[in-house]
């Protein structure tokens, strides 16, 4: 079942993503290794993470091009369960993660991502660049002054590079560079040896070693939850960039669907749950990958790179990846946020910072993303709930009409009733309530105008509404309320 | 005669100083001129404005915008100009666009960078100066 577009989208640009791809699992290579170590497991647990996944997606995922593997912002989450309950329950986690992203793309709930408001997205990216810094400095502690030159050294391969060579990555440079210093001049500093164990082998299927109860799920469910969230939100989010660089669409409920299997598949392979990469993407695109190939090509790379060159790669300095790490950190980081803060609103900034706060604090983007969105809700129902109530007599007096400017609902029928005169003079014998301009959203609408017409009719006042619109006239209907004043 | 002219833009001053030259080099015979003003998005850019304005669709809305003042500016002068918008690595994709069309030039704004940042960083003026098949005009 080879349709001309699945032939498109695998052999379309054999080239461009063979060679993209080669170049995404060397840059993968150290990434994948920094975060196990964030999330503190193996490297081995990272790298067959972004082996299996990136090998899945490339079958089944909706945005060809895009790279997938293990993640920071997904390493981050894990690191309270790993500690507290190990490895295998980070499996099991990883496993329920990915049956919860594609029950979410089965039912095409990936249209509601954009219910997440663009200030809890920045605040997110940038809360993730500060979590994956803080969580580098660790490797600075007992190791004197040596590892701030190397760290420096390495920052300054990886920025100064480029100028020389564009097509090779820089941090794969760099980490060779100081590995080969590290070891040729004897340096007694930490290494990804002494971090966890290579084994050089292929992953193999295990089902995850737990207790098979309610008491795991308890345990597992709010981590998973957690990882389904964020790791939709940057998939998500990744391919909304690739689309925008390669001017094309995606299939972003296939895309949650692809991002579940993957897990499923990583967690029964011995990986750690992962997403989409914005960095890694965007290395993809700009060095010519466009098909599904590019991330099927990155993830056998890899695995070989790992089988054939493991005990090289033991030796490369914590230090060196802390580089690496910062790197990432800086680049994740979206600078024009905090250049554009004084430009944009004030409840976006503060949404903004409040998500970054939050997750600083709680050490969980999930909090964060919820801390936003919860914000977010409140500011534009304080917005809208804004209503402007004018009024004037007529007929010398006796008649009195209210046009009512905004939408009726229960933030805003207080203000609404309170802008109504109930203590008229008794010359006033109608009154007139114009909705033209308002709409009616809730039972508390509902509510407000009966208790309006109820306080007239106890002075003798006639009331009529007019002017509503079609949705709000239905709700009315339904929800009965005031007989009389339908019609009109 | 140059009547079909495409300007290679970044929407820097820079770029928007390259109009003002073709509008001086074209100016006796300018109503029978069409500038086609073309801007190529690269990865970072995509990132950048898909974080700023939400997703894809948003983003490209709003570069058509930003660039709608120089459509009309140029318009105001008596031109004919529409806008393209590219997407790729900057220099890459504006060789292999303009050669594929018919254009009597190609005109593009230099950053004005010095010598050494030019040797280092090589320039879009200059790629485009050496691989694109038309007359080239780089505005300094």
């Amino acid at each position: 079942m080879l349709t001309s577009s699945m032939k498109q989208q695998w052999f379309g640009n054999i080239r461009g993503d063979v060679l993209s791809g080669i170049v995404v699992a060397l840059a993968l290579i150290p990434e994948a290794i920094a975060f196990s170590i964030i999330a503190g497991v193996d490297p081995m647990v990272g790298l067959y993470a972004s082996f299996c996944i990136a090998v899945t997606i490339a079958f089944v995922g909706g945005r060809p091009g895009m790279i997938s593997a293990a993640t920071g912002a997904m390493a981050l989450l894990m690191v309270t369960l790993v500690a507290e309950h190990g490895l295998e329950y980070l499996l099991a986690t990883t496993i329920l993660t990915g049956i919860l992203q594609f029950i979410l793309g089965v039912f095409k709930l990936a249209r509601f991502m954009k219910f997440i408001p663009k200030s809890v997205m920045v605040g997110f990216v940038n809360a993730l660049a500060i979590m994956i810094f803080t969580s580098q400095l660790q490797h600075f502690e007992n190791e004197g002054w040596i590892v701030y030159v190397l760290v420096a050294a390495t920052l300054g391969i990886i920025y100064l590079f480029p100028y020389i060579n564009k097509t090779i990555p820089s941090t794969l440079v760099a980490i060779i560079v100081m590995s080969i210093v590290v070891v040729s001049m004897g340096i007694d500093v930490r290494n990804v040896g002494s971090m966890g164990e290579l084994t050089q082998t292929l992953p193999i299927f295990a089902l995850p070693d737990i207790p098979l109860n309610f008491e795991t799920l308890a345990i597992i469910f709010p981590y998973a939850a957690a990882l389904t969230i964020v790791g939709l939100l940057e998939s998500l989010l990744t391919a909304s960039i690739v689309d925008d660089f390669t001017d094309t669409e995606s299939d972003k409920n296939q895309e949650s669907r692809g991002q579940g299997i993957a897990n499923v598949v990583s967690g029964f392979f011995g990986g750690m749950a992962g997403c989409a990469m914005i960095g890694q993407s965007v290395i993809n695109v700009k060095s010519g990958g466009r098909g599904r190939l590019s991330a099927l090509v990155a993830g056998v790379t890899l695995m070989f790179l790992i089988i054939a060159l493991g005990n090289i790669v033991v030796q490369i300095p914590m230090a060196a990846l802390a580089g690496v790490m910062i790197m990432v950190s800086i680049s994740t980081f979206d600078w024009g946020s905090i250049r554009n803060l004084h430009k944009v609103p004030a409840t976006d900034a503060s949404v903004m910072i409040v998500t970054v706060l939050t997750v600083v604090i709680t050490h969980n983007l999930a909090y964060g993303v919820l801390a936003g969105v919860v914000l977010s809700m409140i500011f534009f129902a304080v917005k809208i709930s804004k209503v402007r109530v004018l009024s004037l007599y007529m007929n010398e007096g006796q008649k009195r009409i209210y046009y009512v400017q905004g939408q009726l609902f229960f933030a805003s029928v207080t203000e609404f009733q309170e802008a109504i005169e109930f203590n008229e003079s008794d010359l006033v014998k109608e009154v007139v309530i114009d909705l033209s301009e308002s709409h009616l959203w809730d039972d508390s609408a509902i509510g407000a105008l009966d208790s309006v017409e109820a306080k007239f009719e106890q002075k003798g006042i006639d009331v009529t509404f007019i002017g509503l619109n079609g949705e709000s006239q239905r709700l009315l209907n339904k929800l009965g309320g005031v007989s009389k004043s339908s019609g009109h | 005669m140059f009547t079909k002219i495409l300007l290679a833009s970044d929407g820097s001053d820079h770029s928007n100083r390259a109009i003002d030259e073709a509008l001086k080099m074209v100016d006796p015979y300018k109503d029978q001129v069409h500038i086609e003003v073309v801007y190529a998005v690269d990865g970072d850019q995509s990132k950048k404005d898909v974080l700023q304005y939400g997703d894809s669709d948003t983003a490209s809305l709003k570069r058509k915008e930003k660039f709608q003042s120089t459509i009309e500016y140029i318009e105001d002068k008596g031109l004919g100009a529409e806008i393209t918008i590219l997407h790729g690595q900057p220099a890459e994709t504006l060789i292999e666009y303009a050669n594929e069309g018919d254009y009597d030039c190609v005109l593009v704004g230099s950053r004005g960078r010095n010598k050494f940042q030019t040797l280092i960083l090589g320039s879009v003026s200059h790629k485009l100066v050496k691989y694109v098949n038309h007359p080239v005009i780089v505005v300094k």
